[in-house]
C-alpha cells in the first residue's frame, strides 16, 4: 500500500478539516492533496531520482513528502545542524536528486554534482499553480517512500530506507482512520530528519489531527505556541520535556488544552518524567520506542500504565516507569542471547522484532533475517508481564538528547590532535541529555588543555559532538585480542559520574 | 482476479473502494454489493445494482479480514454495498485503540 493513497484518504472523508496551521486559515486535506499532486506534477518534470529536503519545520515538509510519493520518488530529509561540509557529503550521496532547500540556506548546499537546487519558495509557488493542480499524472510503481540518514558505529551514517508498505502499515495498524475530534491538534517540533517527524505527517493526516509546526525547538517557543494554539497533543524527545517543564514551572503556565504528550528517542531520566506527571497530572503521558528502521514506534508506555507505576508500591510495577512498555499487538518482539536463543523474563539480551512495518533495510544493503526478524542493535529484557526495558545501544552509540553520536567519529578528530596518542569516545548518564559524551586519553609531550582539545573537536564536528567529561590516562584498557573495551571506561566514568 | 498487495480495487455498484493490504495465493473473487468488484483503473460495467444481501454497507478506514482465504483489505472510500468473497461476507476487524506516539 502507498503513502499517498492515506492523503487521498484522508481528503476524502473529510476534506473541509484542517491538516496543518492555524485552525483558522490553515491548509485543509482538500488543499494539501491538491498541492501534493501540483508538487509531484511538477517534480515529474525536473531531473533527477531522489527528492531531498533541506530545512526547518513547516507546511512545506508534508507537501514536499506527499508530493515525492505521488510521482514515487523517494523522500530523503536531511540535517541542515550539520556543518557545510557534513551537510554536502551527504547531498552528494543523494544524486541524482533535487533538493528542497530553505531559501536561505542555499548558498551552503549549492554546487554539489548532480543536485538540482530548488528553493523552498519556488517549490511552494509550484504547488499553488493552478495548472500544476490540474495536472494528470499516472500512478507510480516505484516503492521507496522514504530514506534517512542514521548514525551509525562507524560515523558514515547509513541510509535507511523506508517502503511505502512499512510506512502505511505501520499507520493503518496503530491509527484509527480519522478518529481525531475537530478540535485535536499536535505540536511537531522534532525535525523533519528525524523519523518521528516523518511519521507524524502521516499519522496525524490518517487519524485526522491538525499539525502545528515549530520552525526549530526552544522551550519558551514550544510552550508559547502551544498556548496559542489550543495545543492537544505533542511529542517530545526527554531534553525538550525537561526545558518545557522549566519554563512552565517558571511561568506557572498549565497549559490547559493539553491532553497528551508523548516522549521517545532516548533515555527518560526517572526524575523529569515523574516531575512531569506532577507538574501535568491532566495530560496522558505515553512513552514510545522505536528506531528508524522500524518506521518509529514499536513499543509503548500507555498513560495508564504511567498512572498506574507511579501510584504503585509494588516495586516491580513501579519500576516500569523506566520501561518503554509493551510491543505493538501488530507485531513480534523478544529478546536473543548471544548465540540468538530467545531469552526469557529477566534476562537481558539484544532486542528483536518482525512485523510488517518493519524495514530493517539500508541502501545498498538488508539486514532483515530471512525469516524477517530484525536485531535492533539495542540491549534490553522484558519482565513478567512483557513490559520492555531498553539499556541502550548494543554498540555504544550515545544518545545525547535524541540524537545519536557515534564515538568513532569524534575519536578520529581526536587522533589528528599531534599531541593525542589513543583516544575512546563514550556516553555517560546525564540527567539533561539522558547521555553525555565523555572521553578517556593518553597524551605526549604533556597535556593539552582541556579547552584546546574541546575547541579542537568543536571546529571540526559541531558542539553537541563535544566531549563535555575529559580524562588523562596512561594507556587506555584493551582485550587480549586488541579490542578497546569502552564498556569498561563507561563504567567506570558512570559510577564517577553518579557519585558527583 | 489476482489481488497483489496495494492494488485498487472499486466496487462495481455503489462508490466503495479498497486496497489490498494482505494477498494470498490463488485466484478470489472479491465482491461489493454482490458483484465482482474491478480494477481502480478499469469502467465499472453498466446496469447492475447493489445486491440486497450484500448492503451493509462500507466506512472508510476499515479493515476487512477473511480468515478462510487470509486476505485483507482496506476500505478508502465508503459505499452502499459491502464486502464478499464468493457471495460469502467478510468481517470488519476491531479497531485497535493505540495512543498517539508520534
Amino acid at each position: 500500500m502507498h503513502t499517498a493513497l492515506l492523503l487521498e484518504m484522508a481528503a476524502g472523508a473529510l476534506g473541509d478539516r484542517v491538516a496543518t496551521g492555524s485552525a483558522t486559515g490553515g491548509v485543509t486535506y482538500d488543499e494539501l492533496a491538491a498541492r501534493a499532486r501540483a508538487g509531484g506534477h511538477w517534480l515529474s518534470g525536473e531531473p533527477g531520482g531522489t527528492v531531498v529536503f533541506v530545512g526547518l519545520n513547516g507546511a512545506a515538509l508534508p507537501t514536499a513528502l506527499f508530493a515525492a510519493a505521488e510521482i514515487g520518488r523517494p523522500f530523503a530529509p536531511l540535517n541542515y545542524r550539520l556543518p557545510d561540509a557534513e551537510l554536502r557529503k551527504l547531498l552528494a550521496r543523494t544524486a541524482p536528486s533535487l533538493a528542497i532547500v530553505d531559501d536561505d540556506m542555499r548558498a551552503r548546499v549549492e554546487g554539489v554534482a548532480g543536485v538540482k537546487i530548488v528553493t523552498r519558495s519556488a517549490f511552494e509557488a509550484a504547488c499553488a499553480a493552478p495548472e500544476n493542480q490540474d495536472a494528470e499524472h499516472p500512478e507510480p510503481d516505484r516503492d521507496i517512500a522514504v530514506l534517512l540518514f542514521t548514525s551509525g558505529t562507524t560515523g558514515d551514517p547509513k541510509v535507511a530506507v523506508l517502503r511505502h508498505r512499512h510506512l502505511a502499515s505501520y499507520v493503518i495498524s496503530t491509527v484509527e482512520f480519522m478518529h481525531a475530534e475537530a478540535d485535536e491538534a499536535t505540536l511537531v517540533s522534532v525535525p523533519p530528519y528525524h523519523i518521528a517527524g516523518i511519521a507524524a505527517i502521516l499519522t496525524s493526516v490518517y487519524g485526522g489531527r491538525r499539525t502545528v509546526y515549530l520552525p526549530t525547538f526552544a522551550p519558551d517557543d514550544w510552550v508559547d505556541l502551544a498556548a496559542r494554539e489550543n495545543i492537544t497533543h505533542a511529542m517530545v524527545v526527554p531534553t525538550m520535556l525537561g526545558r518545557i517543564l522549566a519554563v512552565l514551572e517558571q511561568r506557572g503556565e498549565k497549559l490547559p488544552q493539553l491532553r497528551a504528550l508523548s516522549y521517545g528517542g532516548g533515555r527518560m531520566p526517572a526524575a523529569v518524567i515523574e516531575k512531569a506527571l506532577t507538574l501535568l497530572p491532566n495530560v496522558d503521558f505515553v512513552n514510545a520506542y522505536g528506531l528508524t528502521e522500524t518506521s518509529s514506534t514499536i513499543a509503548v508506555l500507555t498513560a495508564d500504565d504511567h498512572r498506574a507505576a507511579i501510584a504503585s508500591d509494588d516495586p516491580a510495577v513501579r519500576r516500569r516507569l523506566g520501561s518503554v512498555g509493551r510491543p505493538l499487538p501488530s507485531l513480534e518482539l523478544e529478546i536473543r542471547g548471544p548465540d540468538g536463543e530467545a531469552l526469557g523474563p529477566g534476562q537481558s539480551g539484544e532486542v528483536y522484532v518482525r512485523g510488517e512495518q518493519i524495514s530493517g533495510e539500508y541502501l545498498h544493503k538488508k539486514v532483515l533475517q530471512d525469516d524477517g526478524w530484525f536485531a535492533t542493535n539495542d540491549a534490553g529484557w522484558l519482565d513478567e508481564d512483557g513490559y520492555l526495558f531498553v539499556e541502550g545501544r548494543l554498540d555504544d552509540v550515545i544518545v545525547r538528547g535524541g540524537e545519536n553520536i557515534s564515538p568513532g567519529e569524534i575519536e578520529d578528530v581526536l587522533r589528528q590532535h599531534p599531541q593525542v596518542v589513543d583516544v575512546a569516545v563514550f556516553g555517560v548518564p546525564d540527567n539533561e541529555w539522558g547521555e553525555k559524551v565523555a572521553c578517556a586519553l593518553v597524551a605526549r609531550d604533556g597535556h593539552p588543555s582541556v579547552d584546546e582539545l574541546a575547541g579542537w573537536v568543536k571546529a571540526r564536528l559541531r558542539s553537541t559532538k563535544t566531549p563535555e567529561v575529559w580524562s588523562f590516562r596512561d594507556a587506555l584498557p584493551y582485550n587480549d585480542t586488541g579490542k578497546l573495551l569502552r564498556r569498561q571506561l563507561k563504567a567506570e566514568h558512570s559510577a564517577q559520574a553518579v557519585a558527583v | 482476479m489476482e489481488l497483489k498487495p496495494g492494488s485498487r480495487w472499486k466496487s462495481a455498484v455503489c462508490d466503495t473502494e479498497v486496497v489490498v493490504v494482505r494477498a494470498t495465493a490463488g485466484h478470489i473473487a472479491l465482491e461489493c454489493g454482490g458483484h465482482p468488484m474491478v480494477a481502480h483503473a478499469d469502467a465499472k460495467p453498466a446496469g447492475l445494482a447493489v445486491h440486497g444481501e450484500h448492503a451493509g454497507g462500507t466506512q472508510p478506514g476499515k479493515r476487512f479480514a477473511d480468515d478462510v482465504t487470509g486476505l485483507e483489505v482496506l476500505c478508502t472510500k465508503g459505499g452502499k454495498g459491502s464486502l464478499s468473497i464468493g457471495g460469502r461476507p467478510i468481517g470488519a476487524k476491531e479497531a485497535k485503540k493505540l495512543p498517539a506516539s508520534d
